[in-house]
């Protein structure tokens, strides 16, 4: 049976420590299938002026695109590159239920993600997105520094 | 006209002509408000003329008549799918793959910026003041009974949106009018459509602009002592100029936030007070339900309880409209039904919630004066309204209810009113320009004459009382009401059909809930 592990992007250098944390992980263990997903950022719940609603799936089509072509389709490649079996996921929402989700839903056995990069305020308030995944992922989670 | 108005519309006119000019355009100003008046002045009559031998507005007849039709035709839509509502609003039924969507929230939070607004801070002090405590027990019911209409004309908003290659969407009764009518082979779809449209920008660049930045105004001139309107006018027009023409998506996201805020704090300032007087709270309740129906000594009687009740909530929530229709139909979903649900939580919000506080607090903190000897409400001199503690009447009595339980309440009140004037502004900018894309077409120069035009109109708003004017565009927010709800009898139908459609698969379990 192939291991599925989910490797969390954000779109800078600590997304790409993970890949290579994973690809050292995906080697040992064998048959292995690496998941790069990109989580957009997004609540259902915020408040928008009717001219944003209008515009919105327009708007959601080009982070889609922008989050595959910057960030997924050149992880993605680099892995089939280097040998491993790999596939993308780019969806929006909290970034921590979606990463738990979509590793439910395909299968995963864990989750890699780099350390957050997300600092100040918003941090101590909150926690980060990295911190939520540690404390609520059902599948076990590692933080790569 | 006062001395302020005659500064602020001087200011105005050193704006758009030369200096030395500026005499002579006030007299023209002047002259052109009486040519307006003359102009308008039966179209505003027709629009709020009293049924023969009543003081009841046909137009408030109208929509609570639309209202209690469409209520018994969908058998009680509003309370059948009330908790489902909720639930769609909740993202229980949605999909995760369509994250990143409008979601059923978003446009009820959105509409529901455009309507919370002067309607449940003065408008129910007015309904109360002369109707007495009995016209909330009728705002309520026109509050519930208004659901099914928002409830048929947002269902119809998304099923006949107009999708473009690019994604953006545009919707709203010119467009279910149109096609709607065209499907059904109707005759007359497109001139309704294009009649709406008309009353659509009046009443956007009236009730939903000039009357906004005059009473956004009047509050801050209320704090910070007089001063000329064209000033708040002016730093008002730049800003609503800065975000529907520059694009400063910053500013309007501030205010969509800050208004729910003030919303929960509004309603929780009114619950504190509420709960402060618990002990009078079932005393209020027999008021407001002896006065229903007896109307308690107030002026016109049971009757005249029951007409204010009607006016203030239909003039509050919009139902019936035509506005939400086009608020609500940027959602993306395979089941347009499904914002038509969500959408009767928003006179439920606005009407049974809101304005009911407003009520309530005014009520409970006994600003209205009873006759100790008759247990009546004494009249004021004018013998046209209720007699209160300090003669206030409106927003004043309003902000006199909650400012005799909380002191620094009146400041709070008088930052929500400009608030809630200001996004009310940004929503009908929107309002407005889909009616006028409808009429002109959609494009940069088109989309831009009408934006700048907005922005004049929020100085003018401010700078003068244009008392003809502001009829003019009340009786234009309405007259969409007629046009709207005359469409909404024929395609009403097409409502009833997707309604029974869907409660039969979400019955059979087709329609389910996604796990989160």
């Amino acid at each position: 049976m192939t291991t599925k592990i989910v490797i969390g992007l954000d779109g800078t250098e600590t997304g790409e420590r993970a890949i290579a944390f994973a690809k050292d992980l995906a080697e040992r263990i064998g048959a292995c299938e690496l998941l790069a997903v990109y989580v957009i950022e997004w609540s259902p719940f915020t408040f928008q002026t009717p001219e944003e609603n209008a515009l919105r799936h327009k708007r959601r089509e080009e982070e889609v695109e922008l989050a595959t072509t910057r960030v997924v389709t050149p992880a993605v490649d680099a892995l089939k590159a280097a040998g491993f079996q790999a596939q993308g996921i780019v969806r929006h929402g909290d970034v921590a239920e979606t990463l738990n989700a979509i590793t439910i839903e395909n299968g995963g056995s864990q989750i890699v993600v780099g350390r957050s990069s997300a600092d100040g305020f918003k941090k101590r308030l909150f926690g980060s997105s990295t911190q939520n995944l540690v404390m609520h992922a059902d599948v076990p989670v590692t933080v790569v520094n | 006209m006062n001395i302020q108005n005659k500064l602020g519309l001087a200011a105005l006119a050193t704006l758009f002509a030369a200096p030395a000019a500026a005499q002579e355009a006030v007299g023209l100003d002047d002259k052109i408000n009486q040519a307006f008046a003359d102009f308008t002045g039966p179209f505003v009559s027709f629009i709020f003329a009293p049924f023969p031998g009543t003081g009841f507005p046909w137009i408030v007849g109208w929509l609570v008549i639309a209202a209690t039709v469409f209520t018994l035709y969908f058998a009680f839509v509003q309370l059948r799918f009330f908790s489902h509502a909720i639930s769609l609003v909740k993202g229980d039924y949605s999909d995760p793959n369509d994250a990143g969507e409008v979601s059923h929230f978003q446009a009820l939070a959105t509409a529901l910026s455009g309507t919370v607004g002067l309607g449940n801070i003065a408008g129910v002090a007015v309904a109360v003041g002369i109707g007495g405590p009995g016209a909330t027990f009728w705002m309520i019911v026109a509050g519930l009974l208004g659901m099914a209409s928002k409830f048929t004309e947002c269902t119809l908003g998304v099923k006949y949106r107009n999708e473009y290659d690019d994604g953006t969407v545009s919707g709203g009764p010119m467009y279910y009018m149109s096609k709607g009518f065209n499907e059904l082979g109707l005759p007359g779809g497109k001139i309704l459509a294009v009649l709406f449209s008309i009353f659509c920008i009046l009443g956007a660049l009236g009730g939903g602009n000039m009357f906004q930045a005059n009473q956004a105004h009047q509050q801050i001139a209320g704090i910070t002592g007089d001063y000329p309107g064209w000033i708040t006018g002016i730093v008002f027009a730049i800003i609503v100029f800065l975000v529907i023409v520059g694009g400063l998506k910053s500013i309007a996201r501030v205010t969509e936030k800050v208004v729910p805020f003030m919303g929960v704090l509004y309603v929780a300032a009114a619950l504190v007070i509420i709960l402060m007087n618990a002990d009078q709270i079932g005393w209020a309740f027999g008021q407001i339900f002896a006065g229903a129906f007896t109307g308690l000594g107030v002026a016109g009687g049971m009757v005249g309880a029951l007409i204010q009740g009607f006016r203030r909530a239909a003039f509050s929530n919009e139902a019936g409209v035509g506005s939400a229709a086009i608020a609500h139909s940027a959602v993306r979903t395979k089941e347009p039904i499904t914002e038509g649900f969500v959408s009767l939580l928003e006179p439920f919000i606005d009407t049974v919630v809101i304005c009911t506080m407003t009520a309530l607090v005014i009520i409970i903190t006994q600003q209205l004066i009873v006759d100790p000897e008759t247990g009546k409400y004494m009249l004021n001199e004018a013998g046209n309204a209720i007699a209160t503690v300090d003669g206030n009447s409106g927003v004043s009595l309003t902000s006199a209810a909650f400012g005799s339980a909380f002191s620094w309440f009146p400041y709070v009140l008088a930052i929500a009113v400009v608030l809630f004037a200001f996004s009310t502004m940004i929503s009908w900018s929107y309002y407005g320009l889909k009616a006028w894309t409808y009429l002109f077409g959609e494009g940069h120069v088109k989309e831009l004459v009408f934006k700048i035009i907005f922005c004049i109109f929020v100085v003018i708003g401010a700078a003068a009382n244009l008392g003809p004017v502001i009829d003019f565009s009340d009786a234009a927010i309405f007259a969409m009401a007629v046009v709207n709800v005359f469409a909404l009898y024929f395609l009403m139908k097409v409502v009833r059909q997707e309604l029974v459609s869907y409660a039969e698969r979400l019955k059979s379990g087709e329609i389910r809930k996604f796990e989160h």
